[in-house]
């Protein structure tokens, strides 16, 4: 047996029109978490894909725990040869119990019948391995928080003695206790000698748990090492093939005057009296923990969910906006927080989307015929203002990597002039690159007099890239910083606020 | 690499197309008179009930939901104009009712649905039963005697049946005018946009400012006018109303669409397959009947060729039955 637990060599895998990997390389040792790192369609996806099976590779050599694998491997073979990925959007059945996720597929069966008690034990006796004694095996899934689920989903690989296993950006919707608590369980099952293939945007937290790094680009093997024989721009130079010389770039314009306020906001449960004022020439961050209601804000704001009170006044001017179409039409727009659910038609061609909110302006009025010109100036001008990387503006929008998703949804905005912008998690799950475009882009909405309003859960992001960061928490606005003298103890002192519970 | 990859719904037209003239082949080959000059006539005129509901129902399927009630509405439209003929109403003013009672329902459709949020399965089966009813009291539950044959109820019956124009009969032409404008209307204008964006991700098209009621109800408003005219082109063709007229005419409307490449999951699909889907259907009917199969037989034959057709669109989009996309086991 090879010092490696994964070892790959020369893997090429092409799909029609694209050469997905070209002779990339993977080692992995029993006992360590390697970080998998790379920009949006660099490969990781489809090199883990066909170490899982999900895949066939057209050349190269794969090696799982010193099994040399001839042939192709399906996804079966590769779970009884330990091999188990934990996915980012989570694979549960939301209305099945704990107990019947975790054996979904092996149930235990007594005498023709479903064997639950032993089923409900041995799925406690693995979850307490992993140090948690809090979730019934009884619950439904759908009913815990996802850092919860995301546990569930673990214990269920370790159920079938998974020895490697793959994370997907396994932090992106967690909370930052959820996010302590994984890191505490992965280094668990490391200690345990078992392999962790760890795929992050999130560079700050990898010296956390990291112990190796392999970086790819453009399909292709760059460099592995050590992770601690790296500096972070060396990394980040590695993944995008150029030295980023400023992560946040943030131009400094003289505040303007002021455009945007709500006044008293209350919607629901999640937002309990909001009150802001927003300027033109400055980017308004909102910070807070998940589940602070900053989202919800929005939302209400944009008239996505109902309000149950609150006054938004533009220019001076007192707006009612009982839906999305009286806000936009207003000049407010919202890019949402979860793109593939709010933001885009994945089915639909990149022009449509585009298109879809800017109907009013490219219709013959008459008769609500779309006018092509029109329609094609509007997203050439998209696709040049934000390099949109497309064959051709008919492909479809769920076809393409999240970064180029993420600069449609913001494309479809900036082709009409609104006065307001809010972006919510304008960079969730998208590459560093990718991300430096749209913090270039927010600035020039703020030199051009907009109001940004920008809402993220990543601390340096808010910090780079506002200028004035308001802080929630419990539906309040608990606290505001200047960016230039915030630190996140400061930001994370206000986010805590609870207060009382009214 | 520089071809182009095909859609799966521009290949499921191919096919379909591709179908109907195989179908066309193997069937003249059986009986060369298939292809004479009248019985193709005769063959486009019998396309056309079977393509007017398929396009309501494409409509309807491309924003993600399903109609069940075309053919009450069918109904509906036949015993309330043949009901109304017969008790000395003028055509047209039997008509303007008809229409309105079928708006109606496609309107409550487009609430229930729209507004409501109700599963349209359950929304539609239920305008469905309640559309019958209304079809069965047009005339106190009997079947309509002849609408007559003075030159108002024989002007009607050309129109929508018997007449011809250009060597072409009037229903035909109907059907081509009524495929025109609301294939204009979903390719080429802001509503038809709004059908495939609601269809495609309702959440993302709200948020961009779709009336995603307006959208919903629009497209039940056009399978109900679709069901009507159907309605009046059946009434004309018997001459009288029936109660029983367009039963199970929704679920030819669903093989229409989706033997066309409409996905009955929303977002895609286009006006040009239905034509193939609802030609498939009626080439099966027609030639079968000049073959001489049974019609039991003939339910069985058709019944298997719906499902192979929509079989090899599934083989095609996925690659294959075995290789289906499996998620890894985590």
């Amino acid at each position: 047996m090879s010092e490696f637990a994964v070892r790959m060599e020369n893997v090429n895998k092409s799909f029609p029109g694209v050469k997905a990997l070209d002779n990339v390389k993977l080692h992995v040792r029993p006992g360590e978490v390697m970080a998998l790192l790379g920009e949006n369609g660099a490969g990781k996806s489809t090199l883990v894909k066909i170490l899982s099976g999900v895949y066939t590779r057209d050349s190269g050599d794969l090696e799982i725990l010193g099994t040399k694998i001839e042939g192709d491997l399906n996804t079966t073979e590769a779970q009884k040869l330990g091999v188990a990925i934990i996915h980012q959007e989570l694979n549960m059945c939301q209305h099945l119990t704990v107990a019947n996720n975790m054996f979904l597929g092996r149930e235990i069966v007594k005498g023709g019948r479903l064997d639950s008690a032993e089923m409900n034990r041995q799925a406690v006796a693995q979850l307490a391995k992993l140090g948690i004694h809090d979730i019934d095996p009884d619950t439904i899934v759908g009913d815990l928080p996802v850092g919860r689920q995301q546990m569930v989903e673990i214990a269920k690989a370790l159920l079938l003695d998974a020895k490697i296993l793959v994370m997907d950006e396994p932090s992106s919707s967690l909370s930052n206790a959820e996010i302590e608590e994984m890191f505490r369980i992965v280094k668990e099952l490391r200690d345990q000698g078992r392999s962790i293939i760890y795929i992050s945007h999130r560079l700050e937290e990898l010296h956390h748990i990291v112990d190796s790094v392999t970086i790819m680009r453009d399909g292709q093997y760059i460099t592995e090492g050590k992770f601690t024989d790296f500096t972070m721009p060396q990394i980040i130079a590695n993944m995008v093939g150029r030295e980023i010389t400023n992560q946040f770039p943030r131009d400094e314009v003289p505040r303007g005057k002021k455009a945007f306020e709500v006044k008293d906001l209350h919607a629901g449960k999640a937002v309990k009296g909001v009150n802001f004022e927003a300027y033109e020439g400055e980017v308004l961050g909102f910070a807070g923990l998940v589940g602070a209601g900053r989202t919800e804000t929005m939302r209400a704001i944009f008239g996505a969910d109902p309000k149950d009170s609150g006054t938004i006044i533009l220019d001076g001017k007192e707006l009612q906006i009982d839906n999305p179409i009286q806000a936009i039409r207003q000049g407010i727009v919202l890019a949402p927080e979860d793109r593939k659910r709010d933001g885009l038609c994945t089915k639909l061609s990149i022009r449509d989307n585009i298109a879809l909110p800017n109907l009013d302006l490219i219709c013959d009025s008459a008769t609500g015929t779309v006018n092509k010109r029109k329609e094609k100036d509007m997203v050439d001008k998209g696709e040049k203002s934000l390099t949109i990387k497309m064959a051709n503006a008919e492909v479809e929008a769920g076809s393409l990597s999240g970064g180029n998703q993420q600069k449609i949804v913001v494309a479809k905005w900036l082709a009409r002039d609104s006065r307001v912008i809010i972006f919510d998690e304008p960079t969730r799950g998208i590459d560093v690159a990718a991300k430096v475009e749209i913090y270039e882009l927010i600035n020039d909405l703020k030199k051009s007099g907009h109001v940004v309003i920008v809402v993220s859960s990543e601390l340096p992001e808010v910090m780079g890239i506002s200028d004035r960061i308001l802080v929630m928490c419990n539906g309040r606005i608990t606290g505001e910083v200047d960016a230039r003298e915030a630190d996140e103890q400061l930001i994370m002192t206000h986010a805590t606020k609870f207060g009382s519970n009214d | 690499m520089k071809a182009k990859k095909m859609s799966p719904s521009t290949a499921s037209v191919i096919t379909a197309f591709v179908g109907v003239a195989a179908l066309m082949v193997v069937f003249s080959i059986m009986n060369p008179n298939f292809i004479k000059p009248d019985s193709v006539m005769a063959l486009l005129r019998s396309i056309v009930p079977f393509l007017l509901v398929g396009i309501g129902q494409a409509y309807v399927c491309i924003t993600g939901n399903i109609d069940l009630s075309i053919g009450s509405v069918l109904g509906m439209s036949t015993m309330i104009s043949a009901t109304m003929m017969c008790n000395g109403s003028d055509p047209w003013s039997a008509s303007l009712v008809a229409l309105v009672c079928c708006m109606a329902i496609g309107f409550v459709n487009g609430i229930l649905v729209g507004k409501w949020k109700m599963p349209p399965f359950i929304a539609t089966l239920g305008t469905m039963t309640i559309g019958r009813g209304i079809a069965q009291l047009a005339n106190n539950n009997y079947n309509t005697g002849s609408i007559g044959s003075d030159p108002g109820a024989q002007g009607f019956k050309d129109l929508f049946y018997y007449g011809d124009f250009l060597g072409i009969y009037s229903g035909v032409w109907i059907a081509i005018i009524i495929w025109a404008v609301f294939y204009y209307i979903l390719a080429y204008t802001r509503t038809g946009r709004h059908i495939y964006a609601i269809g495609s991700n309702v959440d993302a098209a709200r948020l961009s400012g779709v009336n995603v009621f307006t959208a919903t109800c629009k497209a039940y408003l056009v399978s109900a006018f679709c069901s009507y005219i159907t309605g009046l082109i059946v009434m004309a063709q018997s001459g009288m109303g029936s109660m029983d007229a367009g039963m199970t005419y929704e679920m030819y409307a669903v093989a229409a669409a989706v033997i066309g490449g409409v996905s009955t999951l929303g977002g895609s699909g286009s006006l040009v397959g239905v034509i193939a889907g609802a030609a498939v259907w009626a080439v099966l009917q027609s030639g079968l009947t000049f073959a001489h199969v049974p019609v039991a037989y003939r339910n069985i034959i058709i019944g298997i060729i719906v499902i192979v057709c929509v079989l090899i669109d599934v083989i095609r989009r996925t690659g294959g039955l075995k290789k289906k996309p499996k998620k890894a086991a985590a």
